[in-house]
């Protein structure tokens, strides 16, 4: 018999509430099963589990806040015989280690829980006011819309959270939570980790063009945006760096066989998850953008998975097509690294013995200082920009 | 199909890419980037959301004149009579 424990989803989660089981006592489960749905700052979790075998017991009731580490449930391991119910009252033995062991887990396919409202109302409701008053719990049933054609809009639930003085969030992402989850990471962050910085100007002309041709002669579905050529080039190049790649734990770094990219995700209205792509290094362009697009569908809509959160072993921030030259990122930790990428833009650049426009990009590295040094940092970098310059090989 | 019709899918594929902003209450001929703080995944998705329920050809370097609803709809409708 072991115990399925709360799992700790980030640096600074100190519990989580378990707002529903998905498997009852008596069901089979095997690795990888979402079993619960936990709500924590970043919003509601699906809680995978990694070993197989048969829910014997459940021990904690929906609506309980649970700390991290906890037992939820008792699970009887594949051929464990059933036992007596006497025998359950022994106490569990403590163990250390209260996550599970991060492994590629299956991917189930992601289902709905909301509680859909009628036609007749989803009809005459704004999305936006769909999902404020989903995240905070609001029935639209009761609500008297004051939108086009009476239809109810944001307003309209906001009006009704003030009146009943905002119930605790069920679903989706609270931004003040949120915000909270931040400002606990990034301080221990600042705290601990004597971060340095460097930054790379890198000339990717000729990898948009070859972006460029290639979405030439693709529909839409299939097309790719800059950001997986990104995931994919930092993946590469860390398997020569291992010492940008894992967790600085008691006092002493370890670096991970695997390549997870913790993905930084902006939430709109403020707040950001950085949920992690597993195995980058070994995904094909096409696998990335297909699980970028998950993700960050999943994250926007508050609905991502224990593993995604525990196990990111690096972070990529990227600023996309609307932003500025160049970030210097927080680590987050226990991770030891975050690569930046800014807005690629049309800058005077010498290429031979002349001045023309190129587009360029500006690369940055912040890295924990007691992992690895400058002078590692920089090759690190400029390997980074070297593959990304020759787009085949990616 | 109908320009009104046109502009009311557009602002509605932008809604289920976006649910949490209200395409239809800003400014017909504002950058929706800009307006609904949408990045580069969200305006691709609003893309094959547009071409595969229309059915229409949208290559990668007509993307700039899709970027208000007006311009959307202008685009599409024309797509659509030719």
């Amino acid at each position: 018999m072991s115990e399925f424990r709360m799992p700790s989803l980030g640096a600074d989660m100190e519990d989580g509430v378990l707002v529903e089981w998905l498997k009852q006592a008596g069901e089979a489960v095997s690795r990888g099963d979402i079993i619960a749905v936990v709500e924590t700052q970043k919003g509601a979790i699906e809680i995978e589990i990694f070993e197989a075998g048969t829910i014997e017991r459940l021990l904690v009731d929906p609506g309980t806040r649970v700390p991290v580490g906890a037992p939820l449930a008792l699970v009887r391991g594949a051929g464990e015989p059933a036992r007596p119910a006497v025998a359950e009252a022994t106490p569990p033995m403590p163990k250390s280690e209260p996550a599970p062991a991060p492994a590629a887990p299956s991917r189930p396919v992601a289902r709905p829980i909301e509680a859909r409202p009628s036609e007749a109302t989803r009809d005459r409701t704004s999305p936006a006011a769909r999902q404020l008053a989903a995240v905070r719990g609001i029935a639209l049933a009761g609500l008297v819309g004051t939108g086009p054609g009476g239809a109810i809009v944001r307003a309209d639930v906001e009006r009704a959270l003030a009146k009943t003085g905002a119930p605790t969030p069920r679903r989706g992402i609270d931004p003040g939570e949120m915000r909270k989850a931040i400002a606990a990471a990034m301080a221990r962050s600042n705290r601990e980790i004597p971060h340095y910085y460097l930054t790379h100007q890198v000339d990717v002309t000729a990898t948009l063009a070859w972006l460029e041709a290639l979405n030439a002669g693709r529909q839409p579905p299939e097309r790719l945006l800059l950001a997986p050529l990104l995931l994919k080039a930092v993946a590469l190049t860390l398997r020569d760096f291992p010492e940008f790649n894992g967790h600085f734990v008691e006092n002493a770094f370890r670096p991970s066989a695997e390549i997870h990219i913790g993905t930084a995700i902006a939430i709109r209205g403020g707040g950001l998850v950085a949920p992690a792509i597993h195995d980058a290094n070994i995904k094909h362009l096409d696998e990335l953008m297909a699980a970028l697009r998950d993700l960050v569908a999943r994250t926007r809509a508050g609905r991502l998975r224990s593993s995604e959160l525990f196990d990111p072993t690096v972070t990529v921030s990227s600023l996309g097509d609307r932003g500025v030259d160049g970030l210097l990122g927080v680590i987050y930790p226990p991770q030891v690294a975050l690569v930046g990428f800014g807005t690629p833009a049309s800058r005077p650049w010498v290429v031979g013995d002349r001045i023309g426009p190129r587009m360029v990009m500006t690369a940055s590295l912040a890295a924990d200082h007691r992992a690895s040094d400058g002078h590692r940092g920089a090759l690190f970098l400029l390997a980074v920009a070297r593959r990304l310059q020759e787009p085949e090989g990616l | 199909m109908s320009k009104d019709d046109i502009r009311r899918i557009v602002i509605e594929e932008i809604a289920n890419i976006a649910p949490d902003t209200e395409p239809g209450a800003i400014d017909p001929g504002s950058d929706i980037r800009e307006a609904l703080d949408l990045d580069s995944m969200d305006v691709l998705n609003i893309i094959i959301a547009l071409h595969t329920r229309l059915r229409v050809d949208i290559p990668e370097a007509d993307y700039p004149l899709l970027l208000t609803i007006a311009g959307a709809t202008d685009y599409l409708a024309a797509k659509l009579a030719g």
